[in-house]
């Protein structure tokens, strides 16, 4: 060793080149451990299923599960579509339609954005609250929707927020007509 | 170990140094075991012992139950069943490790208030209390996972809601939840990875708690007095000590004891009455139960997540200064955590030079405000979110952090303590007498 201070020599290169690949070795072996975490391929491929909708009264709802989650699919009676119809946006806590089938993330939350028939008939939602993921109950709560029992949120007929600690909408899914009485979430 | 000046093991035998030549493990016990103790210490320095001998407990019963439980989602709540009718003791095995849950809760919370009294939190002990923070923190974790697994109905959507929580958190929230989850919902994978660190944790417990001792072993027990022991020399040392062995050993055995005798009647004659009934229906997706509750020790900080609504207006005003990214939802997530984060940073938050709340006329009366506070918030968080609860849970709320971030800092700045004693024997022979400290030597108490 030279009494001079050196800079930048080879030993310092080995030194950072060392530690370098160290550092993106243990990250490489690392990743696979926290990836392992992620939904598996089997998990995944549950992504679509088909439902059968022709049990399904007036004012009674189905609730299906769908990718480990409930979904509600509801047929709604005259009233709880003029219910939902008549509500103007500006009373909404949620005023986004919160609708996966509108290509449009920023369309308003009016009764049309969320239904899946044009005639308002058919109304499919998430039935997980937009909380803390609790299964709110059907044909209940201050506005005739859904009423979720963990922490007080009242949806209207239209599965909309309006009251409780709920910030969102409840969420509709990708749903689509297969025929008049089969519906395809996903 | 330690800076108090005492005796070393020091090896006799001719095995005995063979040993100690090669891995002195012998002393190291010895050392800790003997470790020189306050002899002031009160009733409230027992909760160690209780809550070493629950943790082995808990690892005990859970490496039994083990052996009979099956981690499937179709399977686990049959497989409890299972354990409480077919399995021979399996029923007892369950509840105490059910209720054992609950003495661990009960102890870990009677130490943290008896650390926050004495102010056994402050300079040198900061990493003692750190690490008992993150104790208590896996203990939460662990607590959390345990209820997963008998795969009831509380256990599925609790799961649900808790880590709901994660998925509040802006930008990563929904993908660190499905990472959690393995899943977009509660599953098989939630099931099977919790049971995996289920078993893990308690491992990781025990090695913390390990450390938590090195750690108060080297800057010695505080007492009731928070004055420190006198390291001048071993003969000062001693009339401020006794070894831990047996002297302390024996009272904190006899207090365990009488622990355990409550605890029995408990597992014995009223095994559920800390639990839910819903929780013996199997998980259904479908229906959330009418009225999801964590459990009992949970429910402080779940009063804490459910206090900030959307129309409380310190809500409105981070969600307005954050430009909508810290909704109510997300604000209700970080007041949890961070009631447990300034509990941590007790130490640095507190300014008082004086340890001991003993001593501190102002500071008890707060403190005092505390303890019940946090019993209140317990009582509210069982409570359902309507009416006059949630204002209740606002104003205990307001009172945790503002215990710790306004009235801890402030006390030490306007307060005026009482002196306490010069030394701990001077504390000592003011409540035994000096008779009882056995004449020439200190460290040979009346027997």
């Amino acid at each position: 060793m030279s009494d001079e201070d050196p800079k930048g020599t080879r030993r310092d290169f080995l030194y950072y080149a060392t530690a370098g690949s160290g550092a993106v070795v243990a990250g490489a072996a690392v990743w696979p451990l926290v990836n392992q975490m992620n939904p598996s391929a089997d998990v995944k491929a549950l992504a679509s299923i088909r439902v059968d909708i022709s049990a399904i009264e007036p004012g009674t709802q189905l609730t299906v599960l769908w990718q480990g989650k409930p979904v509600f699919i509801r047929s709604r009676t005259a009233e709880e579509i003029a219910a939902a119809r008549e509500t103007p946006v500006e009373d909404l806590v949620d005023q986004l339609a919160e609708n996966d089938n509108l290509a449009d993330v920023e369309s308003l939350a009016t009764d049309e954005n969320r239904a899946l028939s044009a005639d308002g008939t058919w109304l499919v939602t998430m039935g997980v609250c937009t909380h803390l993921g609790c299964v709110p109950l059907g044909n209940d709560g201050d506005f005739g929707g859904w009423y979720c029992p963990c922490h007080g949120s009242h949806y209207d007929t239209s599965g909309r927020i309006r009251k409780g600690p709920a910030p969102r909408n409840l969420l509709v899914p990708v749903a689509s007509f297969v025929d008049e009485l089969t519906i395809q979430l996903g | 170990m330690g800076g108090i000046p005492h005796d070393h093991y020091e090896p006799k035998s001719g095995g005995e140094k063979w040993l100690y030549s090669r891995l002195p493990i012998v002393g190291l016990l010895y050392d800790t075991v003997m470790a020189p103790t306050p002899k002031n210490l009160n009733w409230m320095w027992i909760w160690g012992i209780v809550l070493t001998f629950t943790l082995v407990l808990q690892i005990v019963t859970g490496i039994v139950l083990v052996m009979h439980y099956t981690p499937h989602v179709d399977m686990a709540f049959a497989s409890v069943e299972h354990i409480m009718r077919d399995v021979n003791g399996g029923a007892m095995i369950r509840y105490f490790h059910m209720n054992g849950a609950s003495l661990f809760f009960f102890a870990v919370y009677a130490h943290i208030f008896r650390g926050l009294y004495y102010g056994s939190y402050k300079a040198p002990r900061e990493v003692t209390w750190i690490i008992g923070m993150l104790i208590y923190l896996l203990m939460m974790a662990t607590a959390f996972m345990g209820y997963v697994l008998p795969w009831g109905q509380m256990s599925f959507h609790g799961t649900a809601v808790i880590t709901g929580l994660f998925g509040a958190i802006p930008f990563v929230g929904e993908a660190l939840q499905t990472w959690l989850l393995g899943a977009g919902a509660v599953g098989q994978p939630a099931l099977n990875r919790f049971f995996s660190l289920h078993y893990l944790m308690p491992f990781v417990i025990l090695g913390l708690v390990i450390l938590h001792i090195w750690a108060f072993h080297t800057t010695g027990n505080n007492n009731p007095t928070g004055v420190e022991v006198r390291r001048t020399s071993k003969a000062d040392a001693e009339k401020d000590t006794l070894p831990f062995w047996p002297y302390f050993v024996i009272k904190d055995l006899f207090a365990l004891a009488i622990i355990l005798a409550v605890f029995m009647a408990i597992v014995g004659f009223m095994p559920n009455y800390l639990g839910h009934p819903d929780n013996y229906i199997m998980a259904n997706p479908l229906a959330t139960p009418t009225h999801i509750v964590p459990e009992w020790y949970f429910l402080p900080f779940y009063a804490i997540l459910r206090a900030f609504t959307g129309d409380v207006w310190v809500v409105m005003f981070v969600e307005w200064i954050s430009f909508g990214i810290v909704d109510a939802k997300f604000f209700g997530v970080l007041a949890m955590f961070g009631s447990i984060a300034v509990l941590a940073l007790a130490p640095w938050l507190d300014t008082s030079s004086v340890r001991s709340g003993r001593y501190r006329p102002m500071f008890k009366m707060w403190f005092a405000v505390l303890v019940v506070d946090f019993v209140v918030l317990m009582w509210v968080g069982a409570m359902p979110a309507e009416g006059i609860y949630p204002y209740i849970s606002l104003i205990g709320a307001a009172y945790w952090f503002g215990y710790f971030l306004v009235i801890l800092p402030l006390l030490g700045v306007i307060e005026k303590p009482l002196t306490p004693p010069a030394t701990i024997e001077d504390d000592f022979n003011a409540h035994y007498g000096t008779s009882m400290a056995g004449g020439t030597s200190a460290a040979t108490p009346a027997e």
